[in-house]
């Protein structure tokens, strides 16, 4: 286990006190979370082995005010606080990591201010539509089918232990009031339909890509991996088998070689 | 009591076998398979004529709603319905009904046009109309409208803020919302009645809405389909937070909302009414919570609330009750349905209305699968035989009606002579 602390960062727009967690030694990585909320697990666990990670929270998750999300009023508001948060990090040219809704955002930020992500590692991202392949609506379902569309073996040890629930019925309220409400914060940026004009600027993100896809994600389909990879310069693709919509839970010992690949490369 | 006959205007004609395993009946059940253009111009004109009837025969309101994407109800913008009851009541006479418009759902339609409608209707009805001022379910604002679940309540709070502005305001103004912008507003028509129409805002159980009434004193209208029993806790909470903010215990702050059906006997009522009960619950209100809440949808506090509390507030009778174990005669006990013969009827929802201390009540005298002549039926003897009785209720008790039509508040002699015959 790394110790891992949260930093607080306080940005201009929208008065967001922003936080990030970090953790790891080594030249500095941004790794941005997926829908649900912040989760430190042991695929950034490892990034911490090689990297000085810093993971912000997306306003009104985590460590953060749950009402700081009212004053984040669009996309830009979002992208822009990004920015301020690299800037009060110092962050020139970094490598950035996003995963699934955290993917997205990963995008819009590479596309916003390119020559500030070196590398780009996007997780089966979401942000783009297709109308024969719909994104699958996550933030309308019952916890079951929920967990059924993100992983594909469920009773996997992996899966068991990202899904376990803390024994107190206090610290089950919180979570699952937090996991709710950070579905409704990242949803606040694409609800109803996740398609929010990244197509249109993503031919401005320079960075090297790897896009990976679980093959068989049921959240939004691999197939997806071409358009991204059809509108990000350069870009390669890397399809995981046997695998849901979170590879870095289902497959890490899959995933963690080809991502440090990738980077150190 | 102020007593309206209240409308959902369902499919009246869903299969047997509906839900089957359709994961819910609104948003979710294909109108090519289940839907027939046909029928719905029957249930239209059905429930236009079902209201008009319910105010030839005394009722004090008749009441329309929005829903949409569901057999459950569809009158997808109740103004269409409010401005033809205005025209017909007032063609007809009946100058005393008022129009409870309970209503046009606030956060997914430009507020600059409900304002414009509501004075239509009310102007078409010469100053009759109770404007609802809803919040609205997920499922409707968000699923069915598209509307950003974080941003739902806001939306619903600036709405409701513009529409009194431009119900009101007597110089132009620029309105510059976080959801509506406008350079020039400068609405006509204006209602008639002065400063405004009464509003009412209807809400499902949730604290914020209450404080929001007792701090703008406006009255609630308490939507739930699980009887008065089952209201107790949440009306009582509703009236320590009036009392906490310096308000009174003024019956007519409050309405209920109950499905209603007489028959001569309560053996009959249960008889004839049963498969209809059976068809409102099991089939119209299969409706999964992850819809009517989508997530962003409740704030983070009373996110929480809800899950430290460990059991469901209502105890029993929210969307996390699983509907269809529950028979009809279920349904008749524990008074989610009030079914029974005139006199049961009317001691039930008297001691109801006493209990929670109501001055305003809807009644669903059509629900579910009944048919046309079924739902005649039981508006005239609920009218005949019920009505009279409750509309005497509250009447030796001081308080005021603050929040029902000006020109209505005092009853015509020839309606309290039909009251008392």
């Amino acid at each position: 286990m790394v110790t891992a602390t949260v930093k607080t960062v306080p940005v201009r727009h929208c008065d967001f006190e922003a936080k990030v967690k970090t953790a790891g030694s080594g030249p500095p990585l941004v790794y941005l979370h997926a829908a649900g909320g912040p989760i430190w697990d042991p695929f950034v666990e490892g990034l911490c082995e090689r990297y000085t990670v810093y993971a912000p929270h997306h306003p009104g998750t985590g460590e953060t005010a749950r009402d700081a999300i009212r004053s984040v009023d669009n996309l830009w508001d979002l992208v822009i606080i990004y920015e301020e948060i690299f800037d009060a990090l110092n962050l020139q040219s970094v490598p950035l990591i996003g995963t699934s809704f955290g993917g997205m955002m990963a995008c819009e930020f590479a596309a916003h201010r390119p020559e500030r992500v070196s590398k780009m590692v996007v997780l089966d991202p979401i942000g783009l539509w297709r109308e024969d392949l719909p994104v699958a609506p996550y933030m309308l379902m019952p916890p079951d089918r929920l967990v059924a569309t993100l992983y594909k073996h469920l009773d996997s040890p992996a899966v068991q232990a990202a899904l376990q629930m803390p024994n107190d019925p206090k610290e089950v309220a919180v979570a699952t009031a937090d996991l709710v409400w950070a579905l409704g914060a990242t949803g606040k940026f694409v609800w109803p339909i996740p398609d929010k004009g990244l197509k249109k600027r993503m031919h401005r993100i320079k960075a090297p890509t790897l896009i990976v896809w679980g093959e068989d994600d049921a959240l939004v389909s691999s197939l997806y991996a071409k358009e991204f990879a059809a509108r990000i310069a350069n870009s390669r693709i890397e399809i995981i088998k046997d695998c849901g919509h979170v590879p870095q839970v289902e497959r890490l010992e899959v995933l963690k070689p080809i991502v440090e690949k990738f980077l150190s490369a | 009591m102020k007593v309206t006959m209240f409308h959902f205007m369902p499919y009246r004609d869903l299969p047997e076998d509906f839900p089957g395993k359709l994961p819910s009946a609104w948003v979710d059940t294909p109108w090519w398979e289940y839907g027939d253009a046909n029928k719905v111009t029957d249930y239209y004109n059905w429930s236009i004529d079902e209201l008009m009837l319910a105010a030839k025969l005394g009722f004090d309101a008749i009441g329309t709603n929005e829903h949409h994407q569901n057999p459950y109800g569809f009158m997808c913008n109740p103004n269409l319905f409010g401005a033809m009851l205005a025209k017909l009541t007032r063609d007809q006479g009946l100058d005393q009904v008022a129009l409870l418009q309970l209503g046009a759902t606030i956060s997914s339609s430009p507020p600059v046009r409900l304002a414009e409608e509501y004075a239509v209707i009310d102007c078409l009805s010469g100053g009759r109309l109770i404007a609802g001022l809803p919040t609205g379910l997920g499922n409707d604002v968000s699923v069915s409208n598209g509307i950003t679940p974080m941003e739902h309540r806001e939306r619903w709070r600036e709405g409701v803020d513009f529409i009194l502005k431009a119900w009101t305001a007597k110089e132009f103004f620029a309105w510059n919302g976080k959801y509506t912008q406008l350079p020039k507003v400068n609405l006509w028509p204006r209602p008639v009645q002065d400063p405004h129409p009464p509003v009412v805002i209807p809400g499902a159980a949730s604290s914020s809405t209450w404080d929001y009434c007792h701090d703008n004193n406006f009255p609630y209208a308490y939507l739930s389909y699980f009887g008065g029993k089952s209201a107790y806790n949440v009306m009582d909470r509703f009236w320590q937070r009036a009392a906490a903010k310096g308000r009174d215990a003024n019956p007519y702050r409050a309405s209920f909302l109950q499905i209603v059906g007489v028959a001569e006997t309560d053996r009959k009522a249960e008889e004839i009414f049963s498969k209809h009960v059976e068809y409102f619950y099991h089939k119209l209100l299969h409706l999964p919570l992850y819809y009517i809440n989508p997530p962003g949808n409740a704030d983070y506090k009373s996110l929480l609330n809800i899950l430290m509390s460990g059991t469901n507030m209502l105890q029993i009778g929210d969307f996390t009750t699983d509907l269809k174990l529950l028979k009809a005669k279920d349904m008749i006990e524990k008074e989610f349905v009030v079914v029974g013969s005139p006199a049961t009827v009317r001691d039930k929802l008297e001691a109801m209305a006493k209990r929670l201390n109501i001055g305003h009540l809807m009644v669903a005298l059509q629900f579910g699968s009944m048919p046309h002549e079924l739902a005649n039926k039981n508006i005239e003897l609920f009218a005949r035989e019920v009505l009279p009785h409750l509309q005497k209720l509250w009447e030796d008790q001081p308080w005021e009606n603050h929040w029902w039509p000006k020109k209505l508040r005092k009853r015509p002699t020839r309606r309290r002579e039909m009251a008392t015959a």
